[in-house]
């Protein structure tokens, strides 16, 4: 099954910790690709903590490790977060409206469950 | 002041140069040119300290790929930029005022747009403060005075962990002597961020509706009806609109602190316009101003430089021998991701892993010369890559916090690798050789 999300890819202190420790660290690459979802978006896509899901736009498509946010109202439901990185950016467009900035935040993603082997 | 214990050396009031709090109270304690102990840094300034020993071993440069001298580097470099009909400069939010400055004339001297991370952070904010301009203060008036914190669309407990007690709600100021009993603080967000749980009031609105909510509230201020209908969007019902305008209204002094929340998401240039213009409508009631949360250490500095030297903030174009501002057409992700630029120059920053997708393949497919100190993304498709030392561990040079105010930075490593200054410096001076070389002269008009 796939569903239409709003994604906002944002700053975690993790991401901060280990872009230090280095960007091709596995801690950074755990943290990058970490999307939190509302546990009830999670149930009605087939998924578990851990499992693996395809974020798709038109601009590109990534592979991320799902995991349900703390409290269930953390993040509303059709809201997704990804700490920044190449994986959010990938998934982002460049036009920029005559801002220079690329719409970076709240944007329409597509989510499916992710079964390839790793 | 420095003290010495055996081995150790310990470094006080050290400036950190992560993020745009600059917090220059860092008590850094060294051993065998490492650092140790980062004593009041927060767990991002720790991680910055802790992880830039210069230790690394990473060579000097490299070529394509392969270990080169500096010497080496900066020839290759200077070739590629001082032949490029439309480079790009970008980064230069994580060096120094004196590295920037150089990046500029290089940028003046190869006809080339000069962009920095402003542009893919607060650019939009940038740009509204053009148009509406901003009510300011330094972070110790708001230290010292503020009893109402408003944060809207930033999380400072992930993104600037010490601008909470160090400059705002449970600092200890001159009228504000008990901190955080002194203090109302309003976290405004999509989502319900750690900072929300350090907050007394949490208000969490739609995705996508900033501006309206900062819209309705301009309207209250204005003492404007306000249909319970215009609130609908925002999820927030008029009442709660009603009760936070009236706690702004009784404030002495308010501050709004706001980050990419707004710049980045729908809106862009209008929701810090609106923060803008509602912090300024509020001073028709109290004191009321407005701060963006900046990122990058020396973000700050990099417009200050680009606006003192050009005349404009970002995206700045130099091809035809004067600076040209125009955010959308020279900023960056455009330039890159319509085709147009043929070299870049990146200094400190990492496009290749932070840009979109179209943006990054055009990257990948122009020589690229880049300045770093341990390895990036950028750097694994560079065909230039110069290692340099890290500003503020084993650099010196001047930052701007993110209230503008200038601070010296204070290194504390010896460093087998030269600053972002000194190879900017070399890199101008032989690219200006190479362009006289080739002109017989200084470049002639319309060339």
């Amino acid at each position: 099954m796939t569903d239409t999300f709003l994604l906002i890819p944002g700053r975690t202190s993790q991401q901060g910790v280990s872009a230090n420790e280095g960007k091709q660290t596995p801690g950074y690459e755990a943290e990058i690709s970490c999307l939190q979802m509302n546990p009830a978006d999670m149930a009605r896509l087939g998924l578990t903590g851990g499992d693996r899901a395809l974020v798709r736009t038109p601009y590109g498509q990534v592979v991320v490790t799902v995991q349900p946010t703390k409290k269930a109202d953390d993040l509303p439901e059709g809201v997704v977060f990804l700490p920044y990185g190449r994986l959010s950016s990938q998934v982002g467009g460049a036009e920029t409206q005559g801002t220079g900035m690329p719409d970076s935040k709240g944007f329409v993603v597509e989510i499916e469950k992710y079964d390839a082997p790793s | 002041m420095t003290t010495e214990n055996g081995t150790s050396t310990v470094i006080r009031n050290v400036t950190c140069t992560y993020c745009g709090c600059v917090c220059d109270d860092i008590d850094l304690t060294v051993e065998d040119n490492k650092i140790v102990k980062a004593a009041n840094a927060c767990v991002l300034g720790k991680a910055w300290f802790l992880n830039h020993n210069e230790a690394h071993g990473r060579p000097a440069a490299h070529i394509r790929g392969e270990p080169a001298t500096t010497e080496e580097a900066i020839e290759r470099a200077a070739r590629i930029l001082g032949d490029a009909r439309y480079p790009l400069v970008f980064g230069m939010s994580n060096t120094t005022n004196e590295a920037q400055r150089y990046a500029v004339e290089i940028a003046e001297i190869c006809g080339a747009c000069i962009d920095t991370t402003t542009s893919v952070c607060h650019g939009p904010t940038e740009i509204a403060l053009q148009g509406v301009g901003k009510v300011a203060a330094t972070l110790a008036e708001v230290k010292n005075r503020a009893d109402l914190l408003i944060y809207w669309g930033s999380n400072p407990a992930e993104s600037h962990p010490r601008h909470l007690s160090r400059y705002t709600y449970t600092a200890r100021g001159l009228f504000t002597p008990n901190g955080k009993k002194d203090r109302y603080l309003v976290l405004v967000d999509v989502r319900r961020t750690p900072s929300a749980r350090a907050a007394d009031e949490f208000i969490q609105i739609r995705p996508g509706t900033d501006f309206e909510a900062l819209w309705i509230l301009r309207a209250l201020a204005r003492g404007e009806r306000v249909p319970e209908s215009a609130c609908r969007p925002t999820g927030m019902p008029l009442e709660r609109f009603e009760a936070l305008f009236e706690r702004m209204k009784s404030a002495r002094y308010g501050a709004f602190f706001f980050g990419m929340g707004l710049s980045m998401t729908r809106g862009k240039v209008f929701n810090p316009a609106a923060v803008f213009l509602l912090a300024a409508e509020m001073n028709r009631h109290t004191k009321f101003v407005a701060m963006p949360m900046r990122g990058h250490g020396n973000v700050t500095g990099a417009d200050e430089l680009l606006t003192w030297s050009t005349g404009y903030p970002f995206a700045v174009n130099f091809s035809r021998g004067y600076p040209r501002f125009n955010p959308g057409e020279y900023s960056a992700v455009d330039v890159l991701a319509r085709g147009e630029a043929d070299a870049a120059l990146i200094i400190s920053s990492d496009p290749y892993g932070n840009f979109p997708s179209a943006a990054r393949d055009h990257l990948a497919k122009i020589p690229v010369v880049i300045l770093d100190v341990k390895g990036n993304d950028t750097c694994a498709i560079a065909e230039v890559d110069i290692t340099t030392a890290p500003y503020g561990i084993a650099a010196p040079g001047t930052v701007y916090r993110m209230d503008e105010i200038p601070l010296r930075l204070r290194p504390v490593l010896e460093s087998p690798y030269p600053s972002d200054e000194v190879v900017l410096q070399r890199l101008l001076a032989r690219i200006k050789e190479l362009k006289q070389g080739a002109a017989g002269g200084p470049r002639a008009e319309g060339e």
